[in-house]
This record gives structure tokens, C-alpha cells and sequence, in this order.
């Protein structure tokens, strides 16, 4: 009788989790500690539950509950400079089994996020390739070589086709605030269209969603008319905001483009679903239409809708060559031989994975 | 149909802006300036409510974050274009936002858009633990070879460069095709929305 209690009790005890380690959870911004542990190796464990105690205080208060399949947890309510000990309640129908106590841990922020030091090195490396190109291209823009873009053909055309036809030019640079690359992008073509459209009399419209991007849109468009010698055929009137809403927006720009009936409408900059109701607004006006867009989703449409697009990255190179500006150039010279070094990544990490089965990927 | 006077509205003004398919016309340009002065309205309310006021006033007003005076004084001075004398020191906000965004975007653009992308791109051994799986991943790595070639602006495309650059548009161009599909199907998902509350919640004709 009492070799069969003993035998039950045996078979129902339950084992706790061991080796519960507490450390300060690294790269990061402080007031977390990771906790991790073996898992019992009772299958009748349904949860752990996590007990902190702080130190030179009695009590055990409990942080969390963790799944029958954890061996960790992250405390993220703990104050930095603290000790703190914990141990782990193995948790089944019936019973509990608590682990041995953890070593101390103190929770501290660190000053470098160790894990993102390939972002740090790949941003060095780009930045010095691109203010070298810069630099080379201050001294020898001349010798900068950048190929002719399909679609660039197309904006002394359009400019050329509204001047004959006495119409103006719609530019709508995009619905995204200026933290946009393309929005930037945008605002770059923008000034080099403008400074045409001064130097031939031909009227810009330029309606804006951001009010931010109003406002650089509006300093852009006035610097180029001075800087195109006709700072008195800038009219502040040619650029306006709209509305915030997207959708507003697009019904407001399909207005001005069935009324005004400019003829050239350029869509350049980041846009989302209202893409094609203004593309296909615009090609029902008989207008050439130019866009311009790094956004993957939105292409497709302006592909289909419009005369000319410039395909995502295009998009940044139609800037530099158009201005011809030494920085613009530098920076896409600088970016097409960080392409060429991406491209050797892939090819070099991908012979060394498969030949040698080195973890190249660990690398990133 | 419906006794709701607000699904009437709500039904003309989509009558109205359907309209435009025939042409622009003047149920279009009212429902087109309604919606933007709407529109405008309610973004005024919105960052007052929910931006100015929580982020800006309150805190300041409570003492708890004075240092955002500093902050609204820079942005405020986007009204100094209203005063033609000093409208330049609103290149002072401008230069902030771009150094601001271009600070925090660029370090996490190559992070996400580049290495990681990188990462999954290469070829290595285990992708090969299933053989479906290692032929996709050859394609996709020479898909994203070849599509970084057409965007490569340093040379002519002739020579090896012109071949590669072709094969590179073909896959941009069947990505912009699935992408055009994907999206039509969900406009007309839309379009089937905006039919079924005419017909429905408007005109009850199907339940």
C-alpha cells in the first residue's frame, strides 16, 4: 500500500523548469530583462508562470504567464539600475513546481544597438560613395556619364505641346509628405519643369495635398521663375493646397484636369490607390501624361494610363539629368555603384552559400 | 427604399460623383467641392482635436513638456510666408523636417529595403530542402539580378548590359501585371459596395 501511494506520488510530481537565466535584455533602450529556462519535462505542464522579486523586498510578485511550449520571457517592467531575481512556476491541472531562483540581473540601456551594425556600416559605405561621386562630379560634372531615360524624352515634348497649344501644365507631385524620397525626387523635376514653363510663358498648376509639401513646392517653383529670369510671371496662385483627404483630393484634380484641360499633366511622387482615377482622368482630357512613381502597387496603372513613366529609380536619376546638378549627379553615380556592389553581394554570398556552405546570410 | 434622409444623401452624392463617367458636369463639381470643403473641415477639427491639443497643449499647459514651446515656435514660423518681409525663416521648418525624416529614413531604408532584402535573396543550401522552394529562390535571385541591371544608369544599355536589362523589365513588367490584376479585382470590390448600398440601403430592391 504505502510502495503504491509512493509510486503514484512519484509518477504525478511534477518537474520544474531548470537553468533560469535572467540578463538585461542587450541592445536596447533599458528596463527589460530576458528570462529563458528549460522546459519541464512533464507533458502535464500547461503555462509557467514568471515570479520576480526585487531585491531587499520579501515578496514574489508574478509578471507573466508563458505557454507550455516557453523557455523565455521578456520582463519589460522593471526599473534600470534594480536587481531582480526571478524563478518560474511550472503550472499543470492539478499542481505547481517551482524552479531554483536566478542569479541577479540589472537592466541598463546600452548606447549602440549592436544588432544593427550592418545598417551602420552599409550607410557608411553608401554615404561614402555617394560624397565622393559628389565631390567628382563638382569638379567634373562634364565627364559624369548617366544614360538618356525613355520618359525624359517625353518632358521637352510635353512642355513643347502645351507652349504650341497655349494650355497649361498640371503637375501634381505626389499625395506623401515630404519624408518621401520621391516626394523629394518630385520636388527636384518640379523645379526644372518650372523653369521651363517660365521661360516659355506656359501656365503650371500645381495642387498639393501635404501642407508641408505646399509650402517647399511654393519655394521651388518661385526660385526657379528667378532663377529663369521671370520672377514677375511667378503668381503665387499657381500653387495651391487642396485638401488633406485622398480621396478629395483626387476628385478635386480630376476637376481642375476636365476644366482647365491642361496639356501636359505630370503625375510625379508617391501615390496611392488614387493613381488611376486621376490617370485615367487625364488621358480622357487628351493630355500627355508623364508619370513618375517609386511605388510598386501604383506603377501598374500609370503604365497603362499614361504616354510616358518613369519606372521607381528613374525616377530619382530623371532629377539628376535633367538639373545636371553636381549633387543629384553624385548621388546617382554613388547609387549605381552601390548597386554594382549589391549585385556582387548576391552573386559572391550566393557561390560561397552553395559551394562552401558558408552562412553568408548571417553576415546582414 | 429607404425613410433615412441620410441615405439619401449619401445616394445623390454617389449619383453625383458617378456622374462624372458621362462627363464633368454640375452635380460633379458640387459633390467635388462639397467633399473637399468637408474634407477640409474635418482635418482642421481632427489636428486640433487629436494632434494640437493632446501633443502640443496639454502637456505645455500642465508644465510637463515646456521644451515643446521651442518646437512650435519652429513651426510656426511656416505662417511667416504669410508676411512677405520675413517669408525666408520658413526655410528654417523645412530644413528641420528634411534633416529630421532624411536622418530617420535613411539607416532604417537599408536596413529594411537593402540588407534585409539581401539576405533573403541569396541562394544558400537549405533552400534546396525542398526542390520547389530552391527553383523559386534561383528565380527570384536572378530576378532581382537582372531587374538592379535595368536600373543601373552608369552605362548604355548594350552589350551583356542590354540582354540582362530586357530580361530584368520582363520581370518588372509580369510583377506590374499580377499587381494590376490583384488591385482591379479590389476596385471592383469596391464598385460592388457602393451597387449594393443604391440597391440596397437606398432603393431596397435586394436584401
Amino acid at each position: 500500500m504505502v510502495l503504491a501511494l509512493s509510486l503514484c506520488l512519484l509518477l504525478s510530481s511534477l518537474n520544474p523548469a531548470t537553468d533560469v537565466i535572467a540578463k538585461d535584455a542587450p541592445n536596447d533602450d533599458g528596463n527589460e530583462i530576458i528570462l529563458t529556462w528549460a522546459r519541464s519535462d512533464n507533458p502535464t505542464v500547461i503555462s509557467y508562470r514568471v515570479l520576480r522579486q526585487t531585491e531587499g523586498e520579501a515578496k514574489w510578485d508574478t509578471v507573466g504567464v508563458a505557454g507550455r511550449l516557453a523557455s523565455r520571457f521578456a520582463d519589460d517592467e522593471v526599473q534600470n539600475g534594480i536587481r531582480y531575481h526571478y524563478k518560474v512556476l511550472a503550472v499543470s491541472e492539478t499542481e505547481t513546481a517551482e524552479s531554483a531562483i536566478s542569479e541577479y540581473a540589472v537592466s541598463s540601456p546600452q548606447w549602440f544597438d549592436l544588432d544593427r551594425l550592418s545598417a551602420l556600416i552599409g550607410t557608411i559605405i553608401f554615404t561614402c560613395l555617394i560624397v565622393f561621386f559628389i565631390n567628382r562630379a563638382k569638379r567634373h560634372a562634364e565627364k559624369l556619364f548617366i544614360r538618356r531615360i525613355a520618359g525624359l524624352d517625353a518632358v521637352e515634348e510635353a512642355l513643347g505641346r502645351a507652349t504650341e497649344m497655349g494650355r497649361g501644365i498640371l503637375y501634381v507631385p505626389g499625395l506623401s509628405s515630404i519624408d518621401d524620397v520621391a516626394t523629394i525626387a518630385s520636388m527636384n523635376i518640379l523645379g526644372e519643369v518650372a523653369k521651363k514653363t517660365a521661360k516659355f510663358g506656359t501656365p503650371l498648376i500645381v495642387p498639393l495635398r501635404d501642407p508641408i509639401v505646399y509650402t517647399v513646392a511654393r519655394e521651388v517653383v518661385r526660385e526657379s521663375y528667378t532663377t529663369a529670369g521671370r520672377a514677375d510671371s511667378f503668381n503665387q496662385d499657381m500653387v495651391f493646397y487642396v485638401t488633406d483627404q485622398q480621396f478629395a483630393f483626387a476628385a478635386a484634380v480630376d476637376g481642375i484636369m476636365t476644366r482647365e484641360k491642361p496639356a501636359t499633366n505630370f503625375f510625379i511622387g508617391m501615390f496611392w490607390a488614387e493613381s488611376l482615377i486621376l490617370a485615367e482622368t487625364g488621358a480622357s482630357t487628351g493630355a500627355i501624361q508623364i508619370a513618375g512613381t517609386d511605388a510598386v502597387s501604383q506603377l501598374p496603372f500609370f503604365i497603362t494610363a499614361c504616354d510616358y513613366t518613369l519606372i521607381g529609380e528613374e525616377l530619382y536619376a530623371a532629377s539628376a539629368y535633367l538639373s545636371r546638378e553636381p549633387l543629384l549627379l553624385g548621388a546617382i553615380k554613388g547609387q549605381d555603384y552601390s548597386k554594382l556592389l549589391i549585385l556582387a553581394f548576391i552573386i559572391i554570398g550566393t557561390i560561397l552559400a552553395l559551394a562552401a556552405g558558408l552562412p553568408v546570410q548571417d553576415i546582414f | 427604399m429607404s425613410a433615412d434622409p441620410w441615405t439619401w444623401i449619401a445616394a445623390i452624392l454617389t449619383l453625383a460623383v458617378f456622374s462624372f463617367l458621362y462627363k464633368e458636369n454640375p452635380f460633379y463639381r458640387f459633390a467635388e467641392h462639397l467633399f473637399v470643403g468637408v474634407a477640409n473641415g474635418y482635418a482642421i477639427t481632427f489636428y486640433w482635436h487629436r494632434v494640437l491639443v493632446p501633443s502640443l497643449i496639454n502637456p505645455v499647459a500642465s508644465g510637463e513638456k515646456l521644451w515643446l514651446i521651442a518646437v512650435a515656435v519652429i513651426g510656426a514660423l511656416y505662417f511667416t510666408r504669410f508676411i512677405p518681409k520675413i517669408s525666408w525663416l520658413v526655410r528654417i521648418p523645412i530644413a528641420v523636417m528634411l534633416g529630421y525624416f532624411s536622418g530617420a529614413y535613411i539607416p532604417r531604408a537599408i536596413d529594411a529595403q537593402i540588407l534585409q532584402q539581401l539576405r533573403a535573396t541569396i541562394v544558400t543550401r537549405s533552400m534546396f530542402g525542398n526542390w520547389q522552394f530552391g527553383l523559386w529562390a534561383v528565380i527570384i535571385a536572378l530576378g532581382v539580378i537582372a531587374t538592379i541591371t535595368y536600373f543601373f544608369f552608369s552605362a548604355e544599355q548594350k552589350g551583356i548590359l542590354k540582354p540582362v536589362s530586357r530580361i530584368g523589365i520582363i520581370f518588372i513588367m509580369v510583377g506590374f501585371g499580377a499587381s494590376f490584376g490583384y488591385t482591379v479585382m479590389a476596385r471592383i470590390s469596391l464598385f460592388i459596395g457602393r451597387l449594393q448600398f443604391l440597391l440596397g440601403d437606398w432603393l431596397g430592391l435586394i436584401h
